[in-house]
């Protein structure tokens, strides 16, 4: 995973609510064997007609939008399905963090095992930065997750809190497998203790 | 460490026998106890493995099934999609290679992730149970804490067999009475979730309890519980009782004899002490449910089937009426018009919702002596290869055959479509599967959730209207 410090890049206003991981991914792109190159999936059926070519009307398809770092969105945002590659789809394309009042809570999970960082901040103050993101249009951010904050335009700076686990885990890009694997003495106590106390889950599966 | 005193909910009870450990922080190392796999999120998951070169560990505490990708017709032939047959041939490798088993597509065990598990007695109470996908949520009927995981944390409980996780919250949803007729578990899932919302179980595990869910076989719970992700809720589950054990008792995967015994009285301490504190409540009452439809591309979108699609135009909030607008404009539905309506082009049966044997009952019962309405079309795809067999073996084949539908076979098919199983652009559906979201079963398609009463109801009018079950059939 790469490591994330600081993010320099414009801000998409999506205010919308309830943006859903099939819409951030649909599922055609899910039968890929290669977890690369999952930008081209993103928002794909409201990126582009079904003949292919791009939709206008999309926000994304819109100076000065088309290359944006950050996304500003309503509640909810990334509820439904678990698939990570809704947060591949998002990194690869060059979006590393989402700001929003709410997210769904297993992309919740998912963006920083993958390294987008999600802040999540009241809603009103959301909506001010969506505000600012349409008024200020084009106008470089920068996330700077060290000092906890966002540096929008106009120098407005907005503080954001973050448990420290997951500030540390984007900071050091992690291998939180590695990680966990120090605990295996724990691990073994645990199973150990298991096979006594639930003996029924360590028979074999049956077959 | 968040520590209950005092009296504890069955979810309390759950996460305090899983920890590991706990940090400083607050975050824990949850043992998982179940893991199951699908070739749609798995693959990716083990290719990451196998260059970590890390070993898989306990795989014969795993299965596998092939339901994602998998067509439901032709089933001799490899499927036409280059995309899906490598997918289903990765997931044969690895699995095989790490010595997991897997039910391929010529098992008659195979079937939809979430319904194999339970069939098998591979998901037990009191367990902690991860796969990589979102309706794992499914397996909470058991009183497990089962939930959707990523493809990183699929390849972190392959290694570790552990997930990191701050304890969720804990929320009661309390159904007590009777269900009316034709009023399904299903229903109450719908209802449950337009009350509280899409995001209403955020950052919470849900406890369904009261006498309403006392009353539902283990089928029904599974459908209450697979919908749980749809009220945004980490999981959600239901103490086991009688119905748990007499459901579990003699499935192949389950304890026997001695054994039997001595799980049997460990899981009937699996409840929330009467005083337990929750830190939300909802209640609801049964007996004033009716069967329930979404009218939106949300499943909170919901109205009663003898209802009306709201109006935008009477909705104060602006934000919330400026979704509701682009909802039906999506829909093709006018705000105000009545649901029953409502023309239907295609019609699905199945799902890991609503694709057990109790549900293709139920949508026979409607079916019998009946002719599926003329330009519609609808499909019926048992959840496994063991629910098809039976549903052969009592005749409910020929039901839907001869009203019209197309029995298929297993897999996840038009819930996602991501085999050829796809409603065509502009379609509309009645759906008995879990997501109306924009392009879920098909770019541009139209769907209305709906219990498989109402699927076949709808099949038969043409219409999301209610017929009442075949008197002659009887």
């Amino acid at each position: 995973m790469r490591a994330f410090d600081h993010l320099d890049g414009i801000a998409l206003p999506l205010f919308e609510d309830n943006i859903d991981t099939d819409q951030l991914c649909p599922k055609q792109h899910l039968k890929r064997l290669d977890r690369a190159g999952f930008g081209d999936a993103l928002f794909s059926d409201r990126r582009f007609n079904v003949d292919g070519s791009a939709d206008p009307t999309f926000i994304l398809n819109q100076t000065p939008w088309s290359r944006p770092a950050i996304i500003v969105a309503g509640d909810n945002f990334a509820c439904g399905s678990s698939r990570e590659h809704a947060v591949w789809a998002l990194v690869d394309f060059g979006i590393r963090c989402v700001i929003a009042p709410s997210f769904g809570d297993i992309f919740f999970q998912n963006s920083v095992n993958s390294g987008l960082l999600a802040i999540q901040l009241p809603r009103q103050q959301v909506a001010t930065l969506a505000a600012l993101a349409m008024t200020e249009a084009g106008k470089p951010w920068r996330i700077d997750l060290p000092a906890q904050r966002i540096i929008a335009p106009s120098h407005s700076t907005i503080a954001f809190a973050i448990e420290p686990e997951r500030k540390q885990r984007l900071l050091a890009g992690l291998d939180e497998i590695g990680i966990t694997l120090q605990q295996r003495p724990a691990i073994a106590d645990f199973e150990d203790r298991q096979k006594t106390t639930e003996p029924w889950l360590w028979q074999a599966n049956g077959n | 460490m968040r520590q209950p005193l005092g009296p504890t909910t069955l979810f309390d009870k759950i996460w305090k026998s899983r920890i590991v450990m706990t940090t400083a922080q607050g975050e824990s190392l949850l043992y998982v106890d179940r893991h199951i796999l699908h070739e749609g999120a798995t693959p990716l998951a083990f290719a990451a493995l196998r260059v970590s070169g890390r070993a898989l560990h306990r795989p014969e505490a795993m299965i596998g099934v092939i339901d994602h990708t998998i067509p439901t017709i032709d089933r001799d032939r490899p499927p036409a999609d280059p995309q899906a047959r490598a997918m289903m041939a990765a997931f044969h490798r690895d699995t095989r290679d790490y010595g997991v088993t897997m039910f391929g597509e010529s098992d008659p065990r195979q079937g939809i992730v979430h319904v194999v598990g339970p069939e098998q007695g591979f998901t037990l109470p009191g367990t902690v149970m991860v796969c990589g996908d979102s309706h794992t949520s499914t397996h909470g009927a058991f009183g497990a804490f089962a939930f959707g995981i990523g493809t990183s944390e699929v390849e972190h409980v392959f290694a570790t067999r552990t997930v990191w996780r701050k304890k969720p919250a804990n929320m009661l949803v309390r159904i007590d009475g009777q269900l009316p007729e034709h009023v399904t578990a299903k229903d109450l899932a719908l209802a449950i979730i337009g009350r509280v919302g899409i995001s209403g179980g955020t950052g919470h595990v849900i406890e369904y309890a009261g006498s309403a869910i006392r009353a539902l076989s283990m089928q029904a719970r599974m459908t209450l519980c697979n919908m749980s992700i749809e009220a945004g809720a980490r999981a959600g589950l239901i103490a086991p009782d009688d119905t748990t054990f007499a459901y579990l008792r003699g499935l192949p995967m389950a304890p026997e004899g001695a054994m039997w015994e001595l799980a049997l009285a460990h899981w009937r301490t699996l409840r929330s002490d009467p005083s337990a504190r929750f830190d939300k409540t909802v209640e609801l009452d049964a007996a004033e449910l009716r069967p329930m439809v979404t009218w939106g591309t949300t499943p909170q979108d919901v109205v009663p089937i003898d209802g009306h699609v709201p109006d935008p135009a009477r909705e104060a909030d602006p934000q919330r009426r400026t979704a509701m607008e682009r909802a039906l404009e999506y829909m093709g539905l006018r705000g105000g018009m009545a649901v029953a309506d409502i023309q239907v082009d295609d019609v699905f049966i199945g799902s890991c919702t609503n694709g057990r044997i109790e549900d293709l009952r139920s949508a026979a019962t409607v079916l019998r002596g009946r002719k599926v309405a003329p330009g519609v079309r609808a499909i019926v795809v048992p959840g496994s290869g063991l629910v098809k067999q039976q549903a052969e073996r009592e005749g409910l084949d020929t039901v839907f055959l001869s009203a019209g539908f197309e029995w298929r076979a297993p897999g996840c098919s038009m819930c996602l479509a991501m085999n050829n199983d796809v409603v065509a652009p502009g379609n509309r559906c009645a759906s008995t599967s879990n997501r109306n979201f924009e392009g879920r079963q098909g770019r541009e398609a139209r769907t209305h959730l709906v219990s498989p009463v109402m699927a076949a109801s709808a099949a038969v009018t043409g219409r999301l209207a209610l017929v009442a079950p075949h008197e002659a059939a009887r």
